[in-house]
C-alpha cells in the first residue's frame, strides 16, 4: 500500500517524514520497510532513524547544507513495491504474574470492568499485541492490541512508585514499566524479564513490527524466573514469525 | 582522581550524549549548553565528546590529586584556585592536591569544567552523560571521586586563544523553526507566539524549561511522535514546554515551535524569570 508521505525540515540535522494520522499496522508497515531501505542506504554513515505510530524521524551527525536535495534523495531511496526486511519480524512470550501482590490495582481494576481476576488474566494473555515502537521511557513498547473489552481510562491521580516490571492498563493501551516510574496506569501484574539492559548491545532485543503475548505464571515460577534471570540462565522466549 | 568536596546544587558528568540509541528510546543526554563545554574543552585542546563536569546555579568544591591542566566556562562565578582569586575561560595548571571552588552563578545558570583528556567516568552506551537509570547514578554527589589522566603541564601548548561571546548568557532572543503543528495554531496564536515576552517558570531542568504565561489553546493532543532536545510543545492547558537534553524520545503535545541548535545552548544560560522572545526562522 503506498501513502501520500509528507516530508518537512525538524532542525538542521533531521528531517520528519509523516504518514497519515491513523494508527493501524498497514501503515506501520509502510513505515518500518521505509525504515529498513533507509538503514540500509544510510549503513555507513552516521544516521538515526526513529519511528513512532505515524512519523519516520531522520537525524544526521552534520548540518544538512541543502534540505531539499536531502529530501529528493530520501524520496528517491523509499521503493515501495519492495519489502525490506533485515530481520526477521518475532513473537515474544512475555510471562506476568497476574495476583493482587504484583498487580496492586488488579481487584479495583476487576471490580471497575466487572470482570472476575480470571477472566482479566484470560482476556490479557489471549491477544497478540503488536510493537509500534519504543518510547516514553529506555525500553517502553508502545504496543497495539488491547482488547476493547479491557480498555479503561487512566487513574484520575497517578500512582508515585510504579515498579519496574509492572505490565499495566491505560485507556486503550498496555504496556510494561521498564524501570520505577511515576504513572497513572492500572497496574495488574508483574513480569520478572528485564525490558532495557544498558550493558548490552543492543539494549532493548524488541523492534518495531514484532509481536508480544503476555503469558501467565504463579508467584512461586516469578521467583523461579527471577533467581533464573539474575544468574543469566534466562532466556527470553521468542520465535521468528513466518510471513 | 577528582575528589568532590562540595557538589553544589546540580551537578554532573556530561559529555556529548548517546547518538543512535534513540530507537530504544534512550534520551540523548549531554551537556546542556553545548557552546560553553565545547569551549572550555577547545581552550585544553580536548575532543569535543571529552566529558567535563556540568555545574547549574552553584558551583562546588573540588580537589585534584593528580597534575592537570583545566578550564572552566559559562555563566560567571567567583572562582578560587587555593585561595587566590582565578579567571574562567582561560587554562589554568593544576598541580597535586589543589583545590578549586565554584561560586555562585550570577551571569548566566550554568558552568563547565573541563580537565585535559576529559573525565574517565563510567561509559554505558558510547557516553558517560550521566542519567539514572542507564548510568548507575544521576549527578555526583559529595565524596564522590572521579578520574582522569595525569598530565604535566611542561607538555602543555597553548592553543589558539579565542574569546567567550558575552551574548551568549544574556541575549533573551531565541530563533525556531516552525514546529510541525505550528500551522494548526490560528494567527492569534501564531502573532502571540513570536510577540509575547516569556520568562522562565521554575519547572525548568535538565528534561525541559516551562516558559510563562499561559498561551490560549485550542490544539488537541497528536498521536505520539518523535521530539529532540530543542522541541517546544503546547499543552491543553496552554503551558509552553521547551525539552532540554534529558527529554523522552517521543511525546503527544503538539509540537509548535523547534529551538535551533544554538537557541538551545541559550536557553540552557537562562534560570527562572529570565525573559526571552522566540523570533521565527526560515
Amino acid at each position: 500500500m503506498s501513502y501520500n508521505l509528507k516530508y518537512s525540515r525538524f532542525n538542521e540535522r533531521s528531517i520528519l517524514i509523516e504518514w497519515p494520522s491513523i494508527i493501524n499496522k498497514n501503515v506501520l508497515e509502510s513505515i518500518i520497510n521505509f525504515k529498513e531501505q533507509l538503514k540500509n542506504k544510510y549503513s555507513e554513515e552516521k544516521v538515526e532513524v526513529i519511528n513512532t505510530y505515524n512519523s519516520i524521524l531522520i537525524s544526521y551527525s552534520f548540518t544538512i547544507d541543502n534540505f531539499n536535495d536531502e529530501i529528493l534523495a530520501l524520496k528517491a531511496c523509499f521503493d515501495t513495491t519492495l519489502v525490506v526486511e533485515n530481520q526477521p519480524k518475532r513473537l515474544w512470550t512475555i510471562p506476568v504474574c497476574y495476583d493482587p501482590d504484583f498487580g496492586p490495582d488488579l481487584e479495583d481494576y476487576a471490580k471497575a470492568k466487572q470482570l472476575s481476576i480470571s477472566e482479566v488474566i484470560a482476556q490479557h494473555t489471549s491477544a497478540i499485541y503488536t510493537i509500534y515502537f519504543i518510547g516514553f521511557l529506555p525500553g517502553f513498547l508502545y504496543l497495539g492490541g488491547l482488547l476493547k473489552s479491557l480498555a479503561l481510562e487512566r487513574k484520575a491521580t497517578p500512582s508515585l512508585d510504579i515498579k519496574k516490571g509492572a505490565v499495566a492498563i491505560g485507556g486503550q493501551q498496555t504496556g510494561i514499566y521498564p524501570q520505577d516510574s511515576p504513572g497513572g496506569w492500572h497496574v495488574i501484574g508483574n513480569t520478572p524479564v528485564p525490558l532495557f539492559l544498558p550493558n548490552e548491545y543492543p539494549p532493548s532485543a524488541f523492534k518495531a513490527g514484532d509481536q508480544l503475548k503476555f503469558e501467565s505464571i504463579s508467584p512461586e515460577e516469578y521467583e523461579q524466573l527471577s533467581l533464573a534471570i539474575k544468574t543469566s540462565s534466562y532466556n527470553l522466549k521468542s520465535n521468528i514469525i513466518d510471513a | 582522581m577528582l575528589k568532590v568536596l562540595q557538589s553544589g546544587f546540580y551537578t554532573s558528568i556530561q559529555d556529548q550524549g548517546r547518538f543512535g540509541f534513540a530507537e530504544y528510546g534512550v534520551p540523548i543526554s549531554g551537556v546542556m549548553d553545548q557552546y560553553a563545554a565545547q569551549f572550555a574543552n577547545a581552550l585544553l585542546g580536548n575532543d569535543d565528546s571529552a566529558s567535563v563536569l556540568e555545574m547549574t546555579m552553584l558551583g562546588g568544591t573540588f580537589q585534584f590529586t593528580e597534575p592537570t591542566v583545566i578550564a572552566i566556562a559559562g555563566a560567571d562565578a567567583d572562582l578560587k584556585l587555593n585561595d587566590s582569586s582565578v579567571n574562567q575561560h582561560v587554562v589554568l595548571s593544576i598541580k597535586t592536591n589543589d583545590v578549586l571552588s565554584i561560586g555562585k552563578m550570577t551571569k548566566g545558570f550554568r558552568s563547565y569544567l573541563a580537565v585535559k583528556g576529559g573525565f574517565k567516568s563510567e561509559q554505558v552506551l558510547e557516553s558517560r552523560s550521566q542519567y539514572y537509570p542507564i548510568t548507575k547514578t544521576q549527578r555526583i554527589a559529595k565524596n564522590d571521586t572521579i578520574s582522569y589522566e595525569t598530565f604535566k603541564k611542561d607538555y602543555y601548548k597553548q592553543h589558539a586563544t579565542v574569546k567567550f561571546k558575552a551574548l551568549h548568557l544574556e541575549q533573551p532572543t531565541l530563533e525556531a523553526f516552525r514546529g510541525p503543528e505550528f500551522d494548526q495554531l490560528s494567527a492569534t496564536q501564531q502573532e502571540q507566539l513570536t510577540h509575547t515576552i516569556f520568562t522562565v517558570s521554575k519547572n525548568n531542568n535538565r528534561m525541559a524549561y516551562q516558559l510563562e504565561p499561559l498561551l490560549k489553546n485550542t490544539l488537541q493532543p497528536i498521536i505520539t511522535a518523535p521530539v529532540l532536545p530543542g522541541t517546544v510543545q503546547l499543552t491543553p492547558k496552554g503551558n509552553l514546554i521547551v525539552l532540554m537534553r534529558d527529554c523522552q524520545t517521543t511525546g503527544g503535545y503538539p509540537r509548535v515551535l523547534q529551538l535551533t541548535a544554538a537557541s538551545i545552548n541559550k536557553l540552557a544560560q537562562k534560570s527562572i524569570g529570565k525573559p526571552l522572545k522566540i523570533r521565527l526562522k526560515d
